[in-house]
């Protein structure tokens, strides 16, 4: 498959590993933020060709994980409404909520929940039963918001009263921010010397909103793609920024992104949508100006508007690292519930449930390999 | 959530719709986020939706210079 295998050619890996080994003499932490990139280096183990004076931190990038209880319940509080079509993507279903109700569990209950993949589904129910109000479960960075863009302009287009939008889109540099200015990278509990960029985010804002990162904080940031070979060429990018005493904001993902993002995808977000004050987010606590909200005139299609749903912070369960997982102070295998009280088919937390969660990544591959190598550690 | 995939477009219809293909799959995806887009480009695809395109050239680039760097190790 084309843009797919040519990036994923073992005999090149090993090379950029030797290439990484060579010019990695000193010592790096770098972040993906993104959960699909802790997919990838996981899935081909891409750690382990790592020297070990380069440790990958995870990030925060994961929408299904970033969602606090809270606002999970508000969801889960609406699918119970008599009338009401909660659409949801899949990856929600299993996440818990409050006294582990997740929205499967509401669903057995009696709450009508509709698995979809995408707005587009959402339009299509919302057509398909007039009697009934159809809200669509909104998540997602802004690789997932101008999808959601998309959808609130064509039900005001064509005058759907029964459709409306729980928003939940959260800010990828918000984010970045709360990472940079933690008590914990400010004490050093967390090392970061560069970051890899998300690519899917960024094929949307372009690379531009990163520089700030670059020349402020002085941090290396190269957006990467997703296959093995995009991930290791960003780590040595990275590398070579860190050796040369760089600090600039690389595309390594030149064949989907550009400096300025997608435009016409901007335009129709900054149509739709308007910062929220603060919203909390799971791990990171509530952070101003990180989410978006449906703008005023089109307030017809905010389900928070619509129906009345008080928010109530839920601290999570106490056994759950997800927080510090999130944050970058824990790796999964921290987590004292890590594959024993929590699993996916089982989860206590959100980073199991999730294809982009770092527990679900370490669960699904590698758990059962030989105790961490001591070189690992470094 | 974030998760996207290449695929190429095979066909497109009205309503900002498209037919795309990946690995001899077919699926109907909106490319209403895409300025211009012709049959036979290649666009990420997430969540129903294409994002952008992928630009064949630079995709030749990214590995030529990896080439290089075959040739530097060898």
């Amino acid at each position: 498959m084309k843009f797919i295998e040519e990036f994923r050619d073992g005999a090149l890996a090993k090379k950029l590993a030797a290439e990484l080994k060579a010019e990695a003499t000193g010592s790096y932490h770098f972040m993906e933020f993104c959960g699909g990139h802790t997919h990838a280096l996981c899935r081909y183990g891409l750690m382990d060709l790592l020297p070990p004076t380069v440790r990958m931190v995870h990030g925060p990038g994961c929408p299904v994980c970033v969602l606090p209880i809270g606002r999970l319940d508000q969801a889960i509080e609406l699918a119970k409404k008599p009338g009401v079509i909660l659409c949801t993507f899949g990856d929600m279903m299993r996440v818990p909520g409050r006294d582990r109700v997740s929205l499967v569990k509401a669903r057995a209950q009696g709450a009508t929940v509709k698995m979809v993949f995408g707005s587009g589904e959402a339009l299509k129910v919302a057509r398909e039963n007039p009697d009934k109000q159809v809200v669509f479960f909104a998540i997602g960075f802004e690789t997932t918001t101008p999808t959601t863009a998309v959808a609130v302009q064509q039900a005001a287009k064509e005058g759907l009263t029964n459709l409306s939008f729980f928003v939940n889109h959260v800010l990828t540099p918000s984010a970045i921010d709360a990472i940079l200015g933690s008590q914990e990278a400010q004490d050093g509990t967390i090392r970061v010397d560069g970051f890899i960029g998300p690519g899917h985010v960024s094929t949307i804002i372009g690379s531009a909103p990163y520089e700030r990162f670059a020349r402020d904080a002085e941090k290396p940031i190269v957006v990467s793609g997703f296959e093995p070979i995009d991930l290791l060429q960003s780590i040595l990018m990275l590398v070579r920024q860190r050796n040369a005493g760089r600090h600039e904001v690389e595309n390594q993902f030149t064949r989907a992104v550009v400096r300025e993002g997608n435009r016409k995808a901007q335009a129709l977000v900054d149509e739709t949508f308007e910062l929220r004050k603060s919203f909390e987010w799971r791990g990171l606590g509530t952070l101003p100006d990180s989410a978006l909200k449906l703008k005023a005139h089109l307030a017809a299609f905010d389900a928070e508007v619509k129906f009345e749903l008080p928010y109530t912070a839920v601290a999570d369960h106490p056994a759950c690292s997800c927080g510090e997982i999130l944050r970058g102070i824990k790796k999964p295998t921290d987590c004292r519930i890590f594959g024993t009280a929590c699993t996916p088919e089982s989860p206590m937390g959100s980073c199991m449930v999730s294809p982009e969660g770092s527990c679900a990544a370490y669960y699904l591959y590698g758990r059962h390999r030989a105790p961490a190598q001591p070189r690992r550690t470094a | 959530m974030c998760l996207a995939l290449p695929a190429r477009v095979k066909a497109l219809h009205d309503g900002q719709l498209a037919t795309v293909e990946l690995g001899g799959v077919r699926q109907k995806v909106s490319v209403a986020l895409l300025e211009h887009v012709n049959v036979g480009d290649y666009v990420v695809v997430h969540v129903g939706y294409a994002l952008t395109k992928l630009d064949p050239v630079e995709a030749e680039r990214t590995l030529a210079e990896l080439g290089r760097l075959e040739e530097a190790a060898s």
